[in-house]
């Protein structure tokens, strides 16, 4: 790739580029927002047309530092601090897929995207079906979403509502450093625009990263991003969680067996497209079923999974799906935000309201 | 330009309008832009009056074929056609066009089946035509959504290092056209602040047509909608968008700087709808018939026309030629659009996501199956083609 050099805004002040060290190999136990970073790295060192763009994300390295050091290593045309305007973002972003660039967005904060909605939900998404097929658009929008961190209005949202219901785009979050170091180059592998939701109540939590992991085929169809996954086997409920609230359900699984209960564990991992069967799959073997997510219940993620459930399990329900998250409320003030998540309580309440039957 | 509107102050001024051919069809000097008007001889300017006349002609079938019944909605170009033709003719093959829905003669001049843009408006696409074909992107109804696709667009050009080569035949610059009502929108300023900061080959084209539907411009704006621009630090024109000549000398620079490395511009083409926004509203609840008898006598064709006539360079053999040519490529247009088939319904399905989706998938089979249990049944399909 050949950066002109005519562009005004060419900086002399930058000094050059090190000679960018080995990749790291092996499986090392990395923090989730590590185990992104790394994933972005290895995308922009695989695909020249792979770049970042957002606000804060370049020297600053990001408000949460997803970003940091990739400015260093790959220079403002791949790492581009952009303008403080989300719609700009996102519909430059789209400019520079239609020009067969990769554009990987970030937004600060989830509550801060909506002045980008109309640009993602009126434009990416659905510019694929308005051309029949002509035009691409491998666009991802990172979004750091949910809550739990204490901080103050529009800072702890969960919009995955929002975009799982706009046909044109993958909705996925990963709950792990695992899933996060490999499912952000799937996404940025995909043709499709993918809404990439990063649980930052979780940036800091640590897991085991294969490093070495094979990467995502080259721009085909990212198959691994599609399928839910059964992270802790059990017999008695099924407790269906994504993003943040997987470590709240394997924490009240731990909880429930020291109580003789047995719950089996399924992180989505994919909002859009939802995988039914693995979910299906599971209640049918348990009868029981209980979603737990962030955002609030009413038409939420987990009326979804419940209607889904009961339609392909009717027969195997021993209880109604139950749905525990957040409320029909703006989200709250964060002296009060740990009544308004869902916990380890709470979720164990349902579980218990779902054996009661 | 004088004019009667000359008083007017404010967003509808026309007092520093560039203007190379006066109202009347006479040739006026222009200190600078002459110079981009100069190989525009006599061959240039017939081809630039046909395709004004087809434009029109296009225009007016698509406009019949909306009261037919044959298409769901049309957004008429009447009266626009000077700044369309002639920014259209000062784009380079290798130039990027994003339009507004109101570009059919930037889509003329750029060689697209013109037809394909009345599958949108008939309600059998979304947008029927190859964009890779003629560089020339689809139709969008957001108003100003696509400014930014366009800068964004020409950012990836920069990068690709196809500004300031030399090489008349790689530099590449990219259009966004939209109309007066999208400056209002935060997507038109957050556009002007990419291309600003990125200094990018973009020539932000503003069809200043004076009405978003029944708004005018001094609903949008208190000063000319040029104004705006330098305070984005973008260089802004005001051309007679009636005055095709004008048009493409203003454009053709504009472009120049765009693809020699000198960043965006921003072009008010002050012109007017002589139609309705679209076949759905009324023009007189909001405009007065003095009014559009002021700009009739500012028909761009007319000016060009009067002269070509006044220079003897419009041959009536010439015109003979075109108006069969009219009359043909209305047939066309007629019978091709009546003969757009209805897609079959399971077709809704396609192209959602170019990876398979699973709910979609899920979602298609079940349809499929229940269209087909309509078969089963002896009764008539509900899809099919017509």
């Amino acid at each position: 790739m050949t950066v002109t050099t005519d562009r005004a805004t060419a900086r002399t002040d930058v000094p050059p580029a090190p000679e960018p060290a080995p990749f790291p190999t092996g499986t090392q136990r990395l923090p989730l927002a590590k185990a992104v970073n790394l994933g972005l790295r290895r995308a922009l060192r695989n695909d020249e047309r792979v770049l970042l763009m957002g606000e804060d994300i370049g020297r600053l390295g990001g408000v949460f530092r997803v970003t940091d050091g990739l400015f260093a290593e790959f220079g403002e045309d791949r790492v581009v601090d952009t303008p403080l305007a989300e719609s700009g973002i996102v519909g430059t972003a789209i400019g520079l897929a239609l020009r067969g660039y990769r554009p990987v967005c970030e937004i600060q904060f989830d509550g801060f995207v909506f002045p980008a909605f109309d640009q993602i939900t009126t434009q990416l998404a659905k510019m694929h079906y308005r051309s029949q097929g002509r035009l691409r658009l491998p666009v991802v929008i990172r979004i750091p979403y949910g809550g739990g961190i204490g901080a103050i209005e529009h800072h702890s949202e969960s919009p995955e509502a929002l975009f799982a219901h706009t046909p044109g785009l993958r909705v996925v979050s990963p709950s792990t450093a695992a899933d996060g170091f490999t499912m952000i180059q799937q996404a940025i592998a995909s043709p499709d625009p993918v809404i990439f939701l990063e649980p930052k109540g979780r940036y800091w939590e640590k897991g085991d990263v294969d490093l070495d992991a094979p990467l995502p085929a080259p721009h085909g169809a990212p198959a691994d991003l599609d399928h839910a996954r059964v992270v802790r086997p059990g017999t008695d409920v099924t407790v269906v969680a994504y993003g943040p609230t997987v470590a709240t359900a394997l924490k009240a699984a731990e909880a429930a067996a020291a109580e003789g209960t047995s719950l089996e564990v399924i992180d989505l991992r994919t909002i859009s497209p939802i995988d039914t069967a693995t979910v299906a799959a599971s209640v049918a073997r348990t009868g029981r079923c209980v979603v737990v997510h962030e955002a609030p219940v009413l038409y939420g993620t987990g009326a979804e999974v419940a209607a889904r459930v009961t339609e392909e399990c009717f027969f195997h329900l021993q209880a109604p799906v139950l749905r525990v998250g957040g409320f029909h409320t703006p989200y709250p003030v964060s002296k009060v935000e740990h009544e308004y998540l869902p916990g380890l309580d709470r979720l164990l309440d349902a579980v218990d309201r779902a054996l009661a039957f | 330009m004088s004019s009667t509107a000359s008083a007017a102050t404010g967003p509808l001024t026309d007092e520093d309008l560039v203007q190379l051919l006066t109202p009347a069809g006479e040739r006026v000097a222009h200190p600078e832009y002459d110079a981009w008007a100069a190989d525009l001889d006599a061959d240039r300017l017939r081809a630039m009056y046909r395709d004004m006349v087809l434009t029109r002609r296009f225009d007016l079938e698509a406009t019949s074929l909306q009261r037919q019944g044959e298409l769901g909605l049309w957004a008429q170009s009447l009266g626009q056609e000077g700044a369309a033709v002639g920014s259209g003719h000062a784009l380079a093959p290798q130039d990027h066009v994003f339009p507004s829905y109101r570009e059919h003669g930037v889509a003329f001049v750029r060689g697209l089946e013109m037809t394909d843009l009345l599958r949108l408006f008939r309600g059998v696409d979304h947008g029927g035509w190859d964009p890779a074909a003629h560089n020339f992107h689809l139709f969008t109804l957001v108003i100003g959504s696509h400014t930014l696709h366009a800068t964004g667009y020409a950012m990836g050009v920069q990068r690709d290092g196809l500004v300031g080569t030399g090489d008349p035949a790689r530099d590449t610059a990219v259009v966004a056209y939209f109309g007066d009502g999208a400056t209002a929108q935060g997507d038109v300023n957050e556009a002007l602040v990419f291309a600003s900061v990125n200094q990018a080959p973009v020539v932000l084209f503003c069809q200043n047509n004076q009405f978003a539907i029944s708004e005018p411009t001094t609903r949008q704006a208190r000063v000319p909608l040029a104004n705006r621009a330098p305070g984005f630090g973008i260089p802004s024109v005001r051309v007679d968008g009636n005055d095709v000549l004008a048009t493409y000398a203003v454009t053709r620079q504009a472009l120049d700087r765009a693809r020699s490395g000198g960043g965006p511009t921003f072009v008010e083409a002050f012109t007017y709808r002589m139609g309705a926004h679209t076949t759905s509203d009324d023009p007189t609840r909001y405009r007065t018939a003095e009014q559009e008898e002021h700009w009739r006598r500012r028909d761009p064709i007319d000016r060009l026309r009067t002269y070509l006539e006044r220079t003897d360079e419009l041959p009536e053999v010439f015109q003979a030629q075109l108006a069969a040519e009219a009359d043909a490529f209305g047939e066309h247009v007629r019978t091709t659009v009546r003969g757009m088939g209805r897609p079959a319904p399971s077709t809704m399905f396609d192209h959602v996501y170019a990876t398979p989706h699973a709910v979609v998938d899920a979602e298609r089979a079940w349809f499929t199956q229940y269209e087909q249990s309509f078969v089963d049944d002896g009764r008539e399909t509900a899809g099919g083609h017509r």
